[in-house]
């Protein structure tokens, strides 16, 4: 199969969604020549830096018969849109009684590791994932970002699509074709016998670089991937951790409120996964900090591989 | 514009109607038969009703926290607006609104909206629909003075600006944001001045004029539809009675004769409409009582739509959270 970056994936699922349907609009506040020359600039539009507006633009156009795609471009910025988010986008559809579908779909890298400093390395999908009424998705490969794109632009509700700074470059096998992959519907993307690690983007590839090393003494990993985050596939995670008895959760946001946190609230309140547990839950995330600038400060802030063996070898 | 006396008698009759409804909705409130805060248009129905009289059924508006008059003016029915402040699954949104997110997309009212200056993105997005789709459809943004002091209004003038969008700025300056008085939260208060600064036209309109608010906007849905971009209306009113009310309405510190200015028949909107109206022989006394009890005659029969509607039932908290 061919392998292509999760950013040149991206790119096909954009081109292949609006040669589909022609309801299909794109915003950034940056030029996208690519989707420009293809679609012309009444589909394709750069727009002013106002974030409040064009993620609003996008809500109101898609409650007007579009599919937009707003790319916020880091998820830094839709801070400056929180009321359309927040206020607008989450509570549309319900609080109208359902009498309109919002498809619209807000595109925003996410996280850390590449020297941005605090502003700009933010993993906040917990903060969204609160707000009952939007969808998010998190992918960690080219080929489930291009199928996650996919489907993410095809349904009806809002969805917030994370794309993680440090897998923009990374390659892998996509198939050719109407490559689709639901949302909500996680992935064992290695399966192992004594402990479930769950990843989350850059980190599904840390814990599966973890799993080779450890399955040198004999350690079997399952890493399992979520691949959304609302909805979350609870049954898939449940499962895995019935099967290992033992289960880490890595994440580069802050523990907090985190995806992190909600995962274990899901596995430890179902009461046949709950006692299926053979040790205590662990979670690996970021320290509690903005994140910082120098590259010493940052890696300790942020999860890393000796972090996460280590409590792998604690649940063990 | 044409003077079609069957129109402007409509007009009338949504003028009065949206009055009444909101006059009728603080005592339902007083009562505690509906719920939770009310925000009454009283004094305002010129500027709804002589906009949406510009427009064409298919389209949009985005309202405001303020917004039963601007739902009447589009055309919305009034059963199910009243089974909405009732909390009934007949309501609009089946109870799940209330006063303050009461919308009909199925006649172009993109919903009422709790946060000042929350829905000006939304008629935006509204504008690129109806430009991308080339049918000569326009959107209309209303909004109060206070709205004025947010980025997204700013945003908005700006973006529709450039992309030249089919849309129509509605500023309904009553005089106060909430409990404030426009000119002791602004340096500027002639709203319109903004226009100029984002390369569009500002109108200011007295906003208590059904006709002139229809003519503004006429003009500006004609520069609209051929394409030249959006028009800024600075409509000047007055908010007769409170911001809001729960249980009962906060106490109004506004001076006596201020508010008796305001409330002759020299201003009320409603008032000098009938007035003109009969000095051109359109309306006689006649009429014009048949009319008012036509409007009583539809809120009461609202009322008891309402009331028979039942409400929703909780196993259906969760419906309509997420389409298929």
């Amino acid at each position: 199969m061919r392998e292509i970056t999760v950013t040149q994936a991206l790119e096909e699922a954009m081109i292949e969604e609006m040669e589909r349907d022609e309801r299909v609009i794109a915003f950034a506040t940056v030029r996208a020549p690519a989707l420009e020359n293809k679609f012309g600039d009444r589909r394709v539009r750069f727009t002013p830096i106002s974030e409040a507006a064009f993620t609003g633009i996008g809500l109101g156009a898609a409650g007007s018969g579009f599919r937009p795609v707003v790319n916020w471009g880091m998820v830094t910025f839709s801070f400056v849109a929180m009321d359309q988010i927040v206020n607008q986008a989450s509570k549309i559809r319900y609080m109208f009684g359902g009498q309109a579908d919002f498809p619209v779909t807000f595109r925003c890298t996410t996280g850390g590791g590449i020297q941005l400093a605090a502003q700009h390395s933010q993993s906040p999908y917990s903060m969204f994932m609160h707000l009952a009424g939007l969808k998010i998705v998190l992918p960690s490969t080219p080929a489930d970002a291009k199928g996650l794109l996919k489907s993410s632009i095809r349904d009806n509700n809002p969805v917030v699509f994370f794309e993680c700074s440090r897998l923009a470059g990374v390659t892998g096998p996509v198939p050719d074709g109407d490559h689709i992959v639901p949302i909500g519907v996680a992935d064992v993307k290695r399966p192992g016998r004594d402990v479930t690690v769950v990843g989350l983007a850059y980190y599904v590839h840390e814990a599966l670089a973890i799993a080779d090393t450890l399955a040198k003494e004999g350690i079997s990993i399952e890493v399992l991937d979520p691949r959304t985050l609302v909805p979350m596939d609870a049954p898939a995670i449940r499962a895995s951790v019935r099967r290992t008895g033992r289960l880490v959760v890595v994440d580069e946001a802050p523990a907090t409120c985190s995806a992190a946190s909600e995962i274990i609230a899901l596995v430890t309140e179902d009461p046949e996964t709950f006692r299926a547990l053979r040790s205590p839950v662990q979670r690996v995330c970021a320290a509690p900090v903005p994140v910082p600038y120098t590259p010493t400060l940052e890696q300790a802030a942020l999860p890393d591989r000796a972090r996460i063996e280590a409590a792998i070898r604690r649940v063990l | 514009m044409a003077q079609d006396k069957a129109d402007l008698v409509e007009m009338l009759r949504k003028m009065i109607l949206i009055r009444e409804f909101d006059l009728l909705a603080i005592e339902l409130r007083k009562a505690k038969r509906i719920y939770g805060a009310l925000h009454p248009y009283v004094g305002e129905e010129a500027i709804a009703v002589g906009v949406c009289a510009a427009l064409r059924p298919t389209d949009r508006i985005t309202s405001t926290h303020r917004g039963h008059g601007h739902c009447i003016a589009k055309g919305a029915d009034i059963n199910r607006m009243m089974a909405e402040l009732f909390g009934r699954v007949d309501g609009y949104c089946k109870g799940k609104g209330g006063s303050m997110h009461i919308a009909d997309f199925a006649i172009g009212m993109l919903g009422a909206n709790g946060i000042v200056a929350g829905g000006m993105p939304i008629a935006c997005g509204a504008a690129l629909a109806a430009q991308l789709e080339d049918r000569g459809g326009v959107a209309a943004c209303f909004f109060g003075d206070g709205a004025t002091g947010e980025g997204e209004f700013h945003e908005t003038l700006n973006i529709s600006s450039i992309w030249k969008l089919p849309l129509i700025f509605v500023c309904e300056n009553n005089r106060y944001g909430a409990g404030n008085a426009v000119e002791s939260v602004r340096r500027v208060t002639d709203i319109e001045q903004h226009a100029p600064a984002y390369g569009i036209p500002g109108v200011a309109v007295d906003g208590n004029d059904v006709l002139a608010i229809r003519d503004a906007t006429a003009q500006a849905v004609e520069r609209a539809r051929c394409g030249d971009g959006p028009t800024l209306l600075h409509c000047k009113t007055f908010r007769w009675l409170f911001h809001a009310m729960r249980d009962a309405p906060q106490p109004d510190m506004r001076s006596a004769d201020l508010l008796a200015e305001w409330r002759g028949r020299e201003r009320d909107p409603i008032a000098r409409f009938e007035d003109w109206l009969g000095s051109q022989s359109l309306l006689g006394p006649g009429e014009l009582k048949t009319l008012r009890d036509r409007v009583k005659r539809d809120l009461d029969a609202a009322v008891e739509f309402a009331e028979k509607s039942p409400h929703p039932d909780p196993n259906d908290l969760l419906v309509d959270m997420f389409a298929e």
